[in-house]
């Protein structure tokens, strides 16, 4: 048996089984929900993750410590 | 301004047009997926969340409806990878019919059983490939995936649906 022929008899049995969606319609407007969800859960506002910062401090201190690295680092720019 | 570019620049008011455009579509794709109408509506409003909290990555001349559908189809893959698998399939929606009735109701329990015990994003794909009869253009669309990965996606999930009924019931697939 080919694998449409395999396809095609699942696809009856499964629809013997599970027969498809006919009503999908939505019966009400979802808009107040919507924004009980935008009060309970606000959007967060996008933040700088920590290991960036450390990261920054550890470049900011390198520059301060070792300014000798400031032209190799314009060099490789 | 124009509404998708006043809608990526945060404005609630844009956000609401669009939700109002757009809920009914977005709904009736995700109900298709998860079978169920409350699950159903809390998925709609929280791709519709997910829409708001990533707005910024949205380009105003892009497809606004693709995209949603695209987020729903996550939100519904997310969901039916947190349902537990020992429940049962969700059967509130209004169906075409109630099964055949040549079908005898334990092979319709095995057929159910089997195929909720898909991994979700085979299951996904079955369904809307097999039972809703989607095409594959609008399934890889929406999923996020080629055309060929949905055939391959549901080859796998037929093949894992054939072994499980086989061990369930060796004389339903066997010919």
């Amino acid at each position: 048996m080919s694998n449409e022929e395999l396809d095609k008899e699942m696809k009856e049995l499964l629809k013997q089984a599970i027969a498809p969606a006919q009503d999908s319609e939505l019966r009400r407007d979802l808009w107040p929900q919507m924004l009980r969800k935008l009060d309970q859960q606000p959007i967060p506002v996008a933040t700088v993750p920590w290991f960036d910062w450390l990261l920054a401090s550890l470049a900011g201190a390198a520059l301060l410590f070792f300014p000798g690295i400031i032209p190799a680092l314009f060099y490789h720019l | 301004m124009e509404l998708l570019e006043r809608f990526a620049a945060g404005d609630l008011e844009a956000f609401e047009v669009l939700f109002r455009q757009h809920q009914k579509e977005v709904y009736a794709w995700i109900v298709r997926i998860v079978r169920d109408t409350g699950i159903a509506e809390d998925l709609t409003v929280e791709t519709f969340w997910r829409i708001y909290k990533h707005r910024s990555q949205f380009r105003p001349d892009g497809n606004f409806r693709a995209w949603a559908r695209r987020i729903g189809t996550n939100a519904a893959l997310d969901h039916l990878r947190q349902a537990h698998p020992e429940s049962e399939l969700p059967d509130n929606l209004a169906c075409a019919s109630t099964g055949d009735p040549a079908l005898g109701s334990e092979r319709r329990r095995q057929v159910k059983e089997a195929f909720h015990q898909l991994p979700a994003k085979y299951r996904l794909v079955a369904t809307l490939a097999l039972i809703e009869d989607e095409p594959y253009a609008n399934i890889a669309q929406a999923v996020g995936i080629s055309e060929s990965l949905v055939k391959v996606r549901l080859f796998r999930a037929v093949r894992m649906l054939r072994k499980k009924l086989n061990s369930l019931r060796p004389e339903v697939t066997t010919k």
